[in-house]
């Protein structure tokens, strides 16, 4: 489903002592099927724009539209049901939402929700939670005794058994080990494709942005700061410390190879085994036959 | 809930009510509550009256804010004249409405009622307008504090409220939380028959207390880390003094209890 | 050096028909001594902490802390000594402003108010929340409710201080704060200190490292020893810096290098030496 933002501004209690502008108009387009990385630090309004996506919010200026949904300042929302089922939203710390008395029952509350027949509600469970790599047999335990890792991918599994078009995902690997934040990012990747699923992952890992997505938007005070492919934006290092962010250590390694040895190694994507090539040839002395 | 509604509501100031030891307005709206109970003249309830509406309008909190906030309350009080008005039947007969007759007695009945009503609300409400909640459970640990002899968990109770107090907001935000994980879920908690609307508080409040015992889980710990113990060999920081305002609080409402009494009929 | 901390042949389940969440540990911590402890979820290096300070006792071995055993009744004692600060900075704060959480700890010992108030502006000022000091709780980010829990910790003047992950649910600005808050704080008083991390770049700062895995310590030194293994780390679902590997690398692509670089700075000092060379 392809996603549009329409000069979209956000504004909590307004005509209160406590207004506050999360967005500011907000434009872009999330054509279907891509991967998308929304970054910018806490506060910048990342998590106010994704809830736009599913109608949690409503804009209070300018039009979002996801697919055939269109949200409109003032205007009440028609069939909100449907967005949220075709718009499957995995929040911080899912887990914190689980509650039935077992996972199948957990994974299949969403489906149920939205009115979808049992027989199939029981294939898309069991769908889901080979997704999420856990074994079949932990469908019948409870959710509060699984480990803190294997809840977070019941959680994801409760949202992926919506079968949803668009996969919003809010710093999903939060709190997991480096191996489990892999794991969960790798199992994204691979949904993402298999699905073809148009998917927003709002992240604080520039590396998690640089390696999945392929478009970024940089949020600052609630205004886009930038956009454009990741290999793109991250290059400008300098503007993006402006704003408190981090790049990928790789693109902060090659710049301040620059300044050091005063040779450029433009970033293009390339592998760190390419890298390392590369690299040697510069130091080499040899780039200029490359 | 109402954001309008001021009765718990803590609203910052710098006025002589909001500096004073909240030991002398807890004692202070103790015997006011006691003693509205013995006016029984015009000039004994304008007296009351006075004291109450200054004290108000000291805090320099807007009239507006505490008239819209006491809305809930004015509907029970118009309910209280009402009664009154029409069930007393003493005096004499003033005027009727259909067929109910209004006596004199009825009259002053209904509005002295409502007037003491009014007085009550008003002046304890200040008490929560002006204090924050963790001055108000210092005060009550302190005046407690003679029960301890007779094994009375002073201390804990101080202390449970006041984690309780610092855990409101966070619970507050947790709730929002979970309620739009749900919602994303499919949960519709504003719309559909009753039925479905309380079935739908289910997924909501299961993982709010699964929450709420995993913080108490590891704040205990935390707190342990840190040596705590029980309230013994504990010293505080928190320090409630008399100042000098709280004695001329005290002369003057000494004062109006004193008026009081010549005023009553 | 003298030894801070001392773990002998310590085992530890939390109940008996549970298995062993630490078999068999041994090692020690050095005054003023930085040492990371690193391994995945699961590996023993939360308990480890809790053991350090009596929060748990162990089934065998020994634990001492400054000299003392660990048992129950030295613990009071053992926790005015050792501070710990845990990964979810909404569940240890217990005061309802930033000066109440920081004199938390010391109300628990007994301190005189005079003393308090003087170590809350002392404390505050280290971690620079001075300006938050009438803050509620909820007002503060996740990384000035880390830093107040530093303070607090820091007020009761331990000598060791445990940071248990106490990074892992922060965003990268308020991961950045800590990090330098407690390394400024440790350079200023003289301190011990443990930190339980997942940060691969945070572990290379540290004096001494040790890896756990399945409850034992696998390995144990500094951190250049540490990375240059590579391979066994990845073996155990351990990740490397972006260093070691792209190092790794450029060996492999023929530049031989001369030590295992543990940041930036060293590994371009490492390629501008070979490129004049060159």
């Amino acid at each position: 489903m392809d996603i549009t933002f329409q000069d979209v501004s956000y504004i909590y209690q307004p005509n209160s002592p406590f207004e506050f502008r999360a967005l500011e108009d907000i434009s872009f387009h999330i054509p279907s099927g891509s991967f998308v990385a929304v970054i910018g630090h806490t506060g910048s309004g990342k998590s106010t724009l994704i809830q736009h996506l599913n109608g949690l919010v409503r804009p209070t200026n300018g039009e979002v539209i996801v697919g055939s949904h269109s949200m409109k300042a003032g205007e009440k929302t028609k069939d909100l049901k449907d967005l949220r089922e075709k718009v499957g939203v995995v929040f911080q710390y899912p887990e914190h939402q689980l509650f039935e008395e077992n996972v199948e029952k957990d994974i299949g509350f969403g489906p149920l929700n939205f009115g979808v027949k049992e027989e199939e509600i029981k294939r898309r469970t069991r769908e889901a939670i080979q997704a999420v790599q856990l074994p079949e047999e932990l469908l019948d335990r409870s959710p509060f005794d699984l480990s803190g890792g294997q809840m977070r991918r019941v959680a994801i599994a409760g949202v992926l058994a919506m079968s949803p078009d668009v996969l919003v995902l809010d710093e999903p690997t939060a709190g997991l080990d480096p191996r489990g934040q892999r794991e969960i990012m790798e199992m994204f990747h691979r949904l993402h494709k298999e699905k073809r699923l148009t998917t927003v992952l709002v992240t604080h890992s520039m590396e998690d942005a640089l390696r999945y997505a392929d478009h970024v938007i940089i949020l600052n005070h609630g205004k886009k700061f930038m956009e454009g492919q990741p290999k793109e934006v991250f290059v400008n290092e300098k503007e993006l410390r402006e704003v408190q962010l981090d790049v990928p250590e790789v693109i902060q390694f090659l710049n301040k190879l620059e300044q050091r040895l005063g040779k450029k190694v433009p970033y293009h994507g390339q592998t760190i085994t390419q890298l390392a090539k590369e690299l040697a040839a510069v130091v080499k002395g040899r780039e200029a036959h490359e | 809930m109402s954001s309008n509604m001021i009765i718990g509501q803590y609203v910052p100031g710098n006025s002589v009510i909001h500096h004073l030891d909240p030991r002398t307005k807890i004692t202070i709206i103790f015997f006011f509550v006691l003693i509205v109970f013995f006016a029984n003249s015009v000039m004994s309830y304008g007296l009351l009256t006075v004291f109450s509406l200054g004290s108000a309008l000291s805090t320099r909190i807007p009239v507006k804010y505490l008239v819209k906030g006491l809305t809930p309350v004015w509907f029970l009080i118009l309910f209280t004249f009402i009664l009154h008005l029409f069930v007393t039947k003493e005096g004499t007969v003033l005027f009727s409405i259909l067929t109910l007759d209004v006596y004199s007695g009825g009259l002053i009945q209904g509005l002295s009622l409502s007037l003491r009503f009014f007085l009550l609300i008003l002046v304890t409400s200040l008490l929560t307008l002006t204090t924050t909640p963790i001055a108000i459970t210092d005060a009550i640990e302190d005046m407690l504090g003679p029960l301890k002899k007779f094994r009375f968990p002073v201390h804990e109770l101080a202390l449970m409220m006041s984690i309780s107090l610092r855990f409101i907001p966070t619970l507050m935000q947790e709730t929002e939380k979970i309620s739009k994980a749900q919602a994303s879920r499919g949960v519709d908690f504003k719309t559909g028959p009753i039925k479905d609307r309380v079935k739908a508080i289910v997924p909501l409040l299961v993982p709010l207390f699964v929450s709420a015992f995993k913080r108490a889980e590891e704040l205990a710990m935390a707190m342990e880390a840190r040596g705590y113990q029980g309230g013994e060999g504990r010293s505080k920081l928190r320090k409630l003094q008399i100042s000098r305002l709280d004695i001329y609080s005290f002369i003057v409402f000494g004062l109006v209890i004193f008026g009081l009494f010549l005023t009553r009929s | 050096m003298q030894h801070f901390i001392e773990f002998r042949n310590v085992s530890f389940r939390y109940r008996e028909d549970h298995p062993w969440v630490l078999k068999n540990v041994s090692f020690h911590i050095g005054s003023n001594e930085w040492l990371a402890i690193i391994g995945h979820n699961g590996s023993g290096k939360s308990t480890i902490a809790k053991l350090m300070n009596g929060l748990l006792l162990p089934q065998t071995g020994e634990i001492f802390v400054d000299g003392m055993p660990v048992n129950e009744n030295t613990i009071w004692d053992v926790r005015k000594t050792v501070g710990m600060v845990f990964q979810n900075p909404d569940n240890q704060f217990v005061g309802t402003t930033v000066r109440d959480d920081v004199a938390f700890g010391m109300e628990n010992h007994g301190l005189p108010r005079e003393v308090m108030l003087k170590r809350i502006e002392e404390s505050l000022q280290a971690v620079g929340m001075s300006e938050y000091e009438r803050h509620e709780p909820h007002r503060l980010s996740g990384g000035q409710k880390q830093r107040v829990a530093i303070a607090s910790v820091l007020a009761v003047s331990p000598e060791l201080i445990i940071l248990d992950e106490a990074t892992a649910m922060l965003d990268p600005r308020g991961r950045r704060e800590i990090m330098e808050t407690i390394r400024e704080v440790q350079r200023k008083r003289s301190l011990s200190l443990i930190t339980i991390t997942h940060d691969l770049n945070e572990v290379t700062q540290a004096d001494r490292v040790i890896v756990m895995n399945e409850g034992e310590t696998w390995m144990e030194g500094v951190p250049r020893d540490i990375f240059a293994q590579k391979d066994a780390l990845q073996d155990i679902g351990l990740d490397t810096p972006f260093v070691t590997k792209l190092a790794a690398e450029l060996s492999g692509a023929g530049l031989a290098m001369q030590r295992e670089p543990l940041n930036h700075q060293e590994l371009l000092e490492d390629l501008w030496t070979l490129h004049s060379k060159m």
